[in-house]
C-alpha cells in the first residue's frame, strides 16, 4: 500500500482544488478545465494544477475514488478494487449485451462518422438498422445531421459517453485504421486464387 | 378508377398541394421528383381521413397500400445508387481490385470492433456514475432598477396610432404617350437632332417615364435612332430620313 490519504493543505489553490472536487462529484460526465474555470470564476492554469493536485490525491490504492482524464474531461471513477462491490450492487446497462453487429457499427461509426446507416450497411455488407437503433439506445452514438441531397439519410457519431466507457481520453487514442486487418494485396491475391480455382 | 377516399385524399407536402391522383399523374410523368416527396406524410393524411369516417373501406386501404408501396420503391430507388450497376461497368480486374478493397475495409473495421470488445473486457472493473448530467439554467439578466413613469411614458409613446399611410402615389396621372409621340415628332420636323434630357428638363418624373415610353415607341417604328455615349450620359435622337428608313426596310426584307 501506498502512503496514506494526504489531505491537501498548505498550497496556494487548497481552496479552489476542494471546489473542483466538489464539482467532479456532482457531475455525472467529464467536466472540461474551462467548464470548470467558468464554474469556478478562476483561472484555468490555477485549474489545472488544482486538478493535478486532486489527480494525486485520487488515485489507485490511494482512495476509493479516481480522477481520472476520459472523453476529453476529467472525471471521478471508482477505484479498480472496488469494482466487484460496484458489480454487486449496480447494472452495466450501456455495454451489457453489445453484439458483434452493433460492436462492428460502432467501429464504423467512431472510425468515420458522422456517417449514415446506409454507410454503415455499405461497408458491413448487411443492413444497421437494428444495430445502430440499439446504439443509439444506449447512447454510444447521437444524430449528427443529414446527408446533402433529397431525403438525405440520418448521420451518426460516437458521444462522450462512448469515449468514457471505453476509458479513452479522446477518438485520437483509437488505434490506427492503417494498422488494422490485412492490406488490400493479400486480398486481392485470394481473391484472384479462388476466381482462377473456379474456372479451371 | 381509385376509390373514393384515395382519389379525393387532399395533400399539403412542402413539395406538392392537391389530390393525391395529380401527385401520382405528376410522378408517372416524371414532372415531380419522388425524392421530394414526404411520404410519410401521405400517410398521416390518409390515416387521419380514414380515423374521421365511420367505417373503414379495405378496398381503399388495399389501393391505398399498393401505391404508397410503389412510391416507397421509387424513392429508394432514387436515394440508393445502384452499386450493383456500377460493379457491373468495371473490367474484372478492376472489379477484383474494387471487391478487395471493400473487404479489406471491412476487415480493417471487424479488427477496429475486436480491438474495441478487447478494450470493453479491459475496463470491465472501471465504475462510474451515469446518467444525465443536469445543468443549472444561465442565470437571468437582472434588469437594472427601472423608474414606473420612464416605463409609461415610454409606452405611452409606443402606444400612439401610426400615421396614415398615404395613398397620394395612387392618384398620379399619367400624361398619353401619343401626346409625346406628337410633341417629338413635331420637333423632329424642324430640328434633325435633339438631346432627351434637355427636352424633359422641366417635366415631372411621371412625364419623363412616359416621354421615354414615346422615345421608344418612336424607336420602334423607326422615325428616329438613339445614342449615348455613355453610362448616364444624355441620350441623343436622331431622325431617320425617309431615304434610310426605305434602304433600311429593303434590306431588312
Amino acid at each position: 500500500m501506498d502512503s496514506t490519504l494526504r489531505l491537501i493543505a498548505n498550497n496556494p489553490v487548497d481552496h479552489l482544488a476542494r471546489t473542483v472536487e466538489a464539482l467532479l462529484v456532482v457531475a455525472s460526465a467529464p467536466l472540461t478545465v474551462s467548464e470548470l474555470a467558468e464554474a469556478t470564476e478562476d483561472d484555468p492554469e490555477r485549474v489545472e494544477t488544482a486538478l493535478g493536485l486532486l489527480r494525486e490525491r485520487f488515485s489507485e490504492r490511494r482512495s476509493g475514488i479516481v480522477l481520472e482524464q476520459v472523453a476529453g474531461g476529467h472525471a471521478l471513477r471508482a477505484s479498480r478494487e472496488a469494482s466487484e462491490a460496484c458489480a454487486r450492487l449496480f447494472e452495466r446497462p450501456v455495454e451489457r449485451g453489445l453484439s458483434q453487429a452493433a460492436l462492428e457499427t460502432l467501429a464504423v461509426v467512431a472510425y468515420l462518422g458522422p456517417c449514415s446507416r446506409p454507410e454503415v450497411a455499405r461497408i458491413r455488407g448487411v443492413a444497421a438498422d437494428s444495430a445502430v437503433a440499439s446504439l443509439v439506445e444506449r447512447g454510444l452514438i447521437s444524430e449528427a445531421g443529414r446527408e446533402s441531397g433529397p431525403g438525405g439519410a440520418v448521420r451518426y457519431r460516437t458521444t462522450p459517453l462512448f469515449e468514457r466507457v471505453f476509458g479513452l481520453e479522446s477518438l485520437a487514442a483509437l488505434p490506427r485504421l492503417d494498422d488494422l486487418g490485412a492490406d488490400t494485396g493479400e486480398i486481392r491475391e485470394r481473391l484472384l486464387a479462388v476466381a482462377s480455382a473456379r474456372a479451371s | 378508377m381509385l376509390p373514393t377516399p384515395v382519389r379525393e385524399l387532399d395533400l399539403d407536402l412542402d413539395a406538392f398541394e392537391g389530390p393525391f391522383d395529380l401527385l401520382l399523374t405528376l410522378l408517372l410523368r416524371e414532372e415531380l421528383e419522388p425524392g421530394e416527396i414526404d411520404i410519410a406524410a401521405i400517410v398521416l393524411a390518409f390515416v387521419e381521413r380514414l380515423a374521421e369516417r365511420d367505417e373503414i373501406d379495405l378496398e381503399a386501404c388495399g389501393e391505398f397500400l399498393v401505391l404508397v408501396s410503389a412510391l416507397l420503391e421509387l424513392k429508394a430507388r432514387l436515394l440508393f445508387p445502384e452499386e450493383a450497376a456500377e460493379l457491373d461497368a468495371l473490367e474484372p480486374e478492376e472489379a477484383a481490385e474494387e471487391l478487395a478493397r471493400r473487404l479489406a475495409e471491412y476487415r480493417r473495421m471487424k479488427e477496429a470492433a475486436v480491438w474495441l470488445a478487447e478494450r470493453l473486457a479491459g475496463e470491465r472493473d472501471r465504475w462510474f456514475r451515469l446518467g444525465p448530467a443536469p445543468l443549472a439554467p444561465q442565470p437571468e439578466r437582472r434588469l437594472a432598477p427601472q423608474d414606473p413613469n420612464v416605463l409609461s411614458t415610454a409606452l405611452r409613446a409606443l402606444a400612439v396610432p401610426p400615421p396614415a399611410v398615404s395613398l397620394g402615389h395612387m392618384a398620379l396621372r399619367f400624361p398619353p404617350v401619343s401626346q409625346f409621340l406628337e410633341r417629338f415628332r413635331a420637333l423632329l420636323s424642324r430640328r434633325r437632332v435633339f438631346d432627351f434630357d434637355v427636352e424633359v428638363a422641366n417635366l415631372s418624373r411621371v412625364e419623363q417615364a412616359v416621354a421615354f415610353l414615346a422615345l421608344l415607341e418612336l424607336r420602334k417604328g423607326g422615325e428616329i435612332s438613339l445614342s449615348q455615349s455613355a453610362s448616364f450620359a444624355p441620350i441623343r435622337i436622331s431622325r431617320i430620313d425617309d431615304e434610310r428608313i426605305t434602304t433600311w426596310t429593303a434590306r431588312s426584307a
